[in-house]
C-alpha cells in the first residue's frame, strides 16, 4: 500500500497509537509528579519555633548564658539528626525539625517582657525556653500565662514562682536555689558536726537574700548549736572585698556560706585564697562547681563546692551524660557546666512532652503537650527529673556537694568526699512553701 | 581593737582605689568642664588591656617582677590611644555646646567602648592574679593583708604627689590651673587652651586606665566593669570639688573609711553609704569640700 493510499481507520489508529506514547508520557510525568509530590509533602517534616532566652552579654553571659546557648545548640541539632542516645533518638519534637530563635536575657524586666511578648506575638515561636535571673522567670511568669505561651524556664532559681501562683502553661525542668541551701546545711552537719559558728557573704538581691535565708534556717534547724557570726551582702557586681573578707576573717567562723557566681565569685575566691581565709574557715559556695576548671590551683584545697544539682563532675555516670560530656568538650573544647546541663534537661523534658502528645503530621497542640509535660519523670543527663511540685509544672531533682583539691601530680582539679542527697531529702514536699518546710523542721524529709 | 585596725587599712586601701579611679576624672571635668562618662570605658580598657598582656607576659615565661611594668605599659597605652582618638576626633568638635550635650556625647562613647570591648575581648572573664601573688601578706594586728593592696596605698600617694606638685611647682602645672580658674581669659592671656584640653584629656584617660589596669590582677575582669566604677568616680568627684586633685584624695578617704566602717559594724547600710556621705557634704558645701567661688556671670 503506498503512502498516498491509508485507510482513514488506519489512520485513526496510528494517530491513536502516535499520541499514546505522548499521553503515557505525559501520564507517567503527571504520576511521577504527583506521587512524588505526595512522598516530598509527606517527608517535609514541620517546623517547631523554639524561642530561646539566655544571657549572651553582660556579666552573666561568660560563666551562664553562652554555656547555656552552647547545650542548647548542640542537643537541638542531635534532636534534629536524631542522633540523641536512646531512648531519645527519634528525630524531632513529635517529628517536627527544632528551629532555635535566640534572644538575648540581657537589659532591665521592662525590656526582658517586651523580648518575651515579640517572640510570642510577632515571632511566633511554638514555645520558649530560657531564663537565668530569678527577676526575668518572676516577671514572664504570668505574660506567659497571658499569651498561653509554652514556656520552660530552665534555671533561675527562686522558689517564688509555682509557691505564689499557678500557671497552666509555665513549667521549670531544675530545682530552686532551696535545695542547694538546704543541702549545703546538711554537707556541714554531715561533714562537720562540731560547726560552732557560721557567717555567710552572698550578693545583696533576690537570689543572694533568698539562699542565705535558706541557709541560716537550715543550719537553725540541722546544726542549732551553731550561730551566725557574720553576714555580709555587698553589692551585685562589687568585685572587690576588702573589706568583708576583713569582716570574715575578725569573725573567725567555723563555716563561710556564699551563693556568688560569676565574676563575683572569681574575684572572692582569687581575694579570700590571697588572705588565708580558708585556713580558720570552711568556705561553702553553692555554685562553685562552675569556677573550678577555669581557677584550678587558686581555689585553696578544702573549699565545698555545689553545682544547683549532680552537674559537672558531679553528674552519674551514664551514656546520657558520656555522650553529652564528650559532645560538649568536644565541640566548645571546655567541659558542660550546670547551666549547660540544666539547658539540656530543658530541652529534652520538652522534647518528651512533645513526643508523647504527638497523634499526627501536624504538631500537637500547646495544651496536650502541656498536659504531657506535668508531672513528667524522665531521666536527662546528670539526674532524674521529676516534675512533682507546683502541680506538675515544678521539677525536684537529687543534688550534691563535694570538697575540692587541686591534685599536683597530675595538674587537675578534683572533687572528693562526694555526697549526693535525694530529691526528696533536699526539696519541700508537695503544696509546702520552702520557708515554711525548713523553719517546721523539714518534716517529711526523705534522705536514706 | 581588731574591729577598727581592719576598718583603718581596709578604708585606707579602698580609698587609695577610689583615688586612683576618680583623680582622672576631677581633672578632666576641673580644666574641660566635661563630664567624662566614657571615664568607665577607660577603666574598663586598662583592666582589659591588662589582664590580657599579663597572660601574654607570663604564658613567655619572662621574669614575674617585670609584670608590674606591664600594668603601666597597658594604662599608658589604652590612655594615648583612647585620649588622643576622643578629644582630637569627637570632643574637640563639641567644646562650644551645651555641657549637657558634651555629657551626653560621652555616654554615647562609653556605650560604644562596652561594646568595644565585648567585640575585642568576648564576654568570657579574665584573670591577671599573677602580680597580686608576687608581693605576700603583711599580718597588722593578727590579720592578714595583700601587700599589693598595701602597695596601692603608696601608688595612690605617689600619683597624688606628683600630680600635686606638678600643678603647683611647674610652670604647665600654673598654665593648667589658669585654665581650671578663667577659661577665657587664659585664651586671652595667649595659653594654647585646646592644647591644654589634649593633654589633660589624655592625662586623664590615663588615669582612668591605670585604675583599671591595677584593678585587674585582683579582680576576674569581666564585662560591665566600667558601669560600678562611674557612679563611685562622680561621687568622690562632687563631695570633693570638680578639679580639685585634694578634694579627691579627701572625698576619697572620707567614702573608704564610711565604706569600711558599714561593713564591719552595720553591713546593712553598706550600699548606701557612698551616698549618704555624699548628701551630707552637699548639704554643707553645696559645690564639694575644696570647690573653688564661682563668679556669677551676669
Amino acid at each position: 500500500m503506498s503512502k498516498g493510499t491509508q485507510s482513514p481507520v488506519f489512520c485513526a489508529i496510528a494517530r491513536h497509537f502516535k499520541r499514546a506514547p505522548l499521553a503515557a508520557g505525559l501520564l507517567s510525568v503527571a504520576t511521577v509528579i504527583g506521587v512524588g509530590g505526595g512522598i516530598a509533602r509527606a517527608q517535609t517534616p514541620p517546623t517547631l519555633n523554639l524561642g530561646l532566652v539566655t544571657f549572651l552579654s553582660g556579666p552573666a553571659a561568660g560563666p551562664f548564658g553562652i554555656p547555656g546557648r552552647n547545650a542548647a545548640e548542640l542537643i537541638v541539632e542531635a534532636i534534629n539528626k536524631g542522633t540523641l542516645p536512646a531512648p531519645y533518638n527519634q528525630k524531632g519534637m513529635a517529628g517536627a525539625t527544632v528551629n532555635l530563635v535566640i534572644v538575648d536575657e540581657a537589659g532591665s524586666t521592662t525590656e526582658v517582657v517586651q523580648s518575651f511578648r515579640n517572640l510570642a506575638q510577632r515571632q511566633n515561636v511554638n514555645a520558649v525556653v530560657g531564663y537565668i535571673s530569678s527577676g526575668s522567670c518572676l516577671a514572664v511568669a504570668p505574660v506567659a500565662e497571658e499569651l498561653k505561651m509554652l514556656t520552660v524556664f530552665f534555671d533561675c532559681g527562686t522558689p517564688r514562682i509555682f509557691e505564689d501562683a499557678k500557671y497552666n502553661y509555665v513549667f521549670r525542668t531544675s530545682a530552686t536555689s532551696t535545695m542547694d541551701s538546704v543541702a549545703a546545711a546538711r554537707y556541714v552537719k554531715a561533714k562537720y558536726p562540731q560547726t560552732g559558728s557560721y557567717a555567710g557573704i552572698n550578693q545583696n538581691y533576690a537570689w543572694g537574700q533568698d539562699s542565705w535565708k535558706d541557709f541560716d534556717e537550715s543550719m537553725k534547724v540541722l546544726v542549732p548549736e551553731s550561730k551566725e557570726v557574720a553576714n555580709q551582702f555587698p553589692k551585685l557586681f562589687a568585685g572587690q572585698y576588702n573589706a568583708e573578707i576583713s569582716s570574715l576573717l575578725v569573725s573567725k567562723a567555723n563555716v563561710i556560706h556564699s551563693s556568688f557566681w560569676g565574676g563575683d565569685l572569681e574575684s572572692f575566691i582569687l581575694q579570700a585564697g590571697a588572705r588565708g581565709l580558708q585556713k580558720d574557715s570552711r568556705m561553702i559556695l553553692t555554685t562553685g562547681e562552675t569556677t573550678m576548671f577555669r581557677l584550678r590551683g587558686q581555689i585553696p584545697n578544702g573549699v565545698i563546692l555545689g553545682g544547683r544539682g549532680p552537674f559537672g563532675v558531679l553528674a552519674h555516670k551514664s551514656p546520657l551524660n558520656d555522650w553529652f560530656r564528650q559532645q560538649y568538650q568536644d565541640r566548645y573544647g571546655t567541659p558542660p557546666i550546670y547551666t549547660s546541663y540544666q539547658m539540656a534537661q530543658a530541652i529534652l523534658g520538652l522534647k518528651i512532652a512533645y513526643d508523647k502528645a504527638s497523634a499526627g503530621a501536624d504538631l500537637p497542640p500547646t495544651d496536650a503537650v502541656g498536659k504531657s509535660l506535668s508531672g513528667l519523670k524522665y531521666e536527662a543527663f546528670g539526674t532524674q527529673v521529676d516534675m512533682a511540685l507546683g502541680d506538675g509544672h515544678q521539677a525536684v531533682t537529687e543534688t550534691a556537694y563535694g570538697t575540692f583539691n587541686f591534685n599536683k601530680d597530675t595538674d587537675t582539679p578534683e572533687i572528693t568526699d562526694v555526697v549526693y542527697y535525694p530529691a526528696w531529702c533536699v526539696n519541700p514536699p508537695p503544696s509546702v512553701k520552702s520557708a515554711d518546710w525548713i523553719k517546721d523542721g523539714m518534716k517529711g524529709a526523705k534522705c536514706d | 581593737m581588731l574591729t577598727l585596725v581592719a576598718i583603718s587599712v581596709d578604708g585606707l586601701v579602698y580609698a587609695a582605689w577610689l583615688f586612683l579611679v576618680a583623680v582622672g576624672l576631677t581633672l578632666i571635668l576641673g580644666v574641660m568642664r566635661v563630664l567624662n562618662v566614657a571615664h568607665g570605658g577607660f577603666y574598663s580598657f586598662g583592666a582589659y588591656t591588662a589582664a590580657w598582656g599579663i597572660g601574654i607576659y607570663f604564658d613567655r615565661g619572662w621574669p614575674a617582677a617585670g609584670s608590674f611594668f606591664v600594668l603601666a605599659a597597658a594604662a599608658i597605652a589604652v590612655g594615648l590611644m583612647l585620649g588622643l582618638l576622643i578629644e582630637r576626633g569627637l570632643l574637640r568638635w563639641m567644646y562650644d555646646r551645651d555641657e549637657v550635650i558634651i555629657a551626653l556625647v560621652t555616654y554615647a562613647v562609653f556605650l560604644i567602648l562596652e561594646d568595644a570591648v565585648l567585640l575585642v575581648w568576648g564576654v568570657d572573664p579574665y584573670f591577671a592574679y599573677q602580680p597580686s601573688t608576687l608581693l605576700g601578706n603583711t599580718d597588722i594586728a593578727t590579720l592578714p593583708f595583700p601587700n599589693y593592696d598595701l602597695a596601692l596605698i603608696a601608688l595612690a600617694l605617689i600619683v597624688g604627689g606628683i600630680l600635686w606638685w606638678v600643678l603647683t611647682f611647674t610652670h604647665r602645672g600654673k598654665i593648667l590651673l589658669a585654665v581650671i580658674h578663667d577659661r577665657e581669659m587664659s585664651v586671652f592671656l595667649g595659653i594654647n587652651v585646646p592644647r591644654v584640653f589634649t593633654v589633660t584629656f589624655v592625662i586623664g584617660a590615663m588615669l582612668g586606665a591605670l585604675g583599671g589596669a591595677v584593678t585587674a590582677p585582683i579582680i576576674s575582669v569581666t564585662p560591665g566593669i566600667g558601669v560600678e566604677v562611674i557612679v563611685l568616680a562622680f561621687a568622690v568627684v562632687v563631695i570633693g570639688g570638680m578639679g580639685s586633685i585634694a578634694g579627691a584624695a579627701i572625698g576619697s578617704l572620707l567614702v573608704g573609711l564610711a565604706h569600711a566602717a558599714a561593713v564591719h559594724l552595720l553591713p546593712q547600710i553598706e550600699l548606701f553609704v557612698i551616698y549618704a556621705v555624699m548628701s551630707l557634704v552637699l548639704a554643707l558645701r553645696p559645690r564639694g569640700l575644696f570647690s573653688q567661688a564661682q563668679m556669677r556671670r551676669i
